[in-house]
């Protein structure tokens, strides 16, 4: 099988079970692409994040970054495809119904329960970047400012990017 | 008593996802016009050019605010199955609103003008990387970034976190999933399948209880 067609499936198959979006993709497409195809190694995953968080546009982008990395420009096309395809056909046919099943009970048991799953989603990205990033204490002191500035100040994300690249290349991280 | 009345179940929000300000700027306005394809094409570039880490806020201000195409109501009602449905909840959103004017040529067109410039400049960003990536200072450069994105994430989940506050019942499933996919590496599909089960079965149960 053609390592185009092979991402693109695997990644269709994502698309099935990325609620949160992109974000919540991260631990299982580290599982997929570093741990079972060997597609990247470590290094290159977290380098491909750290792009894609300093790049603008939808949080999808860097499924496009790692397809791309993988497969070159088929790669990038058919890893976005992938994973943006299936949910849109699907959106397509159901959003005139979906006054008809907005509300129903089993609707909001669907809401509410993926919820907390999702909070556990983007916890686990954010454990596994870290450790194949194999962060220092210097890195885990950083990972701790910006959670707190995050939380407490109303600061434009891009400023988090810029510091973090100016301490990146002044060696402090 | 008055702990006995915060204990029973808020009314479920599908807004988990959103910024909260989001919810909170609503502003109702008529829709004034009607896009052709180049605008819908066009109106929606904008829109993935101009947010960094999530473009939905800006989605809301475009469609709504700027250029009036659905009014709040409208934008609210629609986001629900965008943001029920997985995948990425700006791009479903694109299809609804691309399908509303223009049916298939407006579903394929306007996801496509959010994800052109930005598909471009991250490609660009990759063959930058491609060149210079295994240079020290660019890998290096490249860790501080990953470690901001790394405190980026933790700061969402606890925002996350924090919207099931007054759902405390919940918060056992965050932990579970993290120790399925973070600790144990269970496959995505199984741990979401077993999860939805298990937390949507309990919130089934406390939804038929009120």
């Amino acid at each position: 099988m053609s390592l185009v067609v092979e991402l693109f499936l695997e990644f269709a198959l994502l698309a099935f079970v990325a609620f949160g979006g992109a974000t919540a993709l991260l631990p299982e497409m580290h599982r997929v692409v570093v741990e079972n195809h060997h597609w990247l190694d470590d290094t290159t995953f977290t380098h491909l994040y750290a792009i894609a968080q300093a790049a603008p546009g939808p949080n999808v982008l860097v499924v496009t970054l790692i397809g791309w990395e993988i497969a070159g420009l088929a790669g990038a096309i058919s890893a976005t495809l992938a994973m943006c395809l299936p949910m849109s056909i699907l959106i397509y046919l159901l959003i005139d119904r979906w006054e008809s099943f907005a509300g129903r009970r089993w609707q909001k048991a669907i809401s509410l329960g993926v919820a907390p799953l999702a909070v556990g989603l983007v916890f686990s990205g954010a454990t596994l970047i870290a450790q194949a990033a194999g962060f220092g204490w210097a890195a885990w002191l950083l990972v701790g400012l910006t959670v707190l500035a995050n939380l407490r100040m109303k600061v434009h994300p891009l400023w988090f990017i810029g510091v973090g690249a100016v301490l990146g290349l002044l060696g402090f991280v | 008593m008055a702990k006995a009345c915060r204990l029973t179940p808020s009314p479920p929000s599908f807004a988990w996802k959103i910024e909260p300000e989001t919810i909170l700027t609503q502003v109702v306005t008529e829709p004034q016009s009607r896009p052709d394809l180049r605008a819908l094409f066009l109106g929606f570039s904008s829109v993935g050019l101009s947010g960094f880490g999530g473009v939905l806020p800006f989605a809301r201000r475009m469609l709504v605010e700027e250029r009036g195409w659905m009014t709040a109501e409208e934008f609210n009602a629609q986001l629900g199955l965008c943001q029920f449905l997985p995948g990425p909840n700006v791009i479903n959103l694109a299809v609804v609103v691309g399908k509303r004017y223009h049916g298939v040529a407006g579903a394929i067109v306007a996801p496509l003008g959010l994800l052109a410039g930005p598909f471009v400049i991250v490609l660009l960003l990759g063959l930058l990387y491609d060149h210079w990536g295994s240079l020290p200072l660019a890998q290096s450069m490249l860790r501080g970034i990953a470690a901001v994105g790394v405190g980026l994430l933790f700061a969402m989940a606890w925002r996350m976190g924090m919207a099931l506050k007054d759902k405390p019942a919940f918060l056992p499933f965050a932990v579970l999933t993290v120790a399925a996919i973070a600790w144990l590496r269970w496959p995505m599909p199984v741990v979401m399948i077993a999860g939805l089960l298990l937390s949507g079965g309990v919130a089934y149960w406390r939804l038929g209880r009120r």
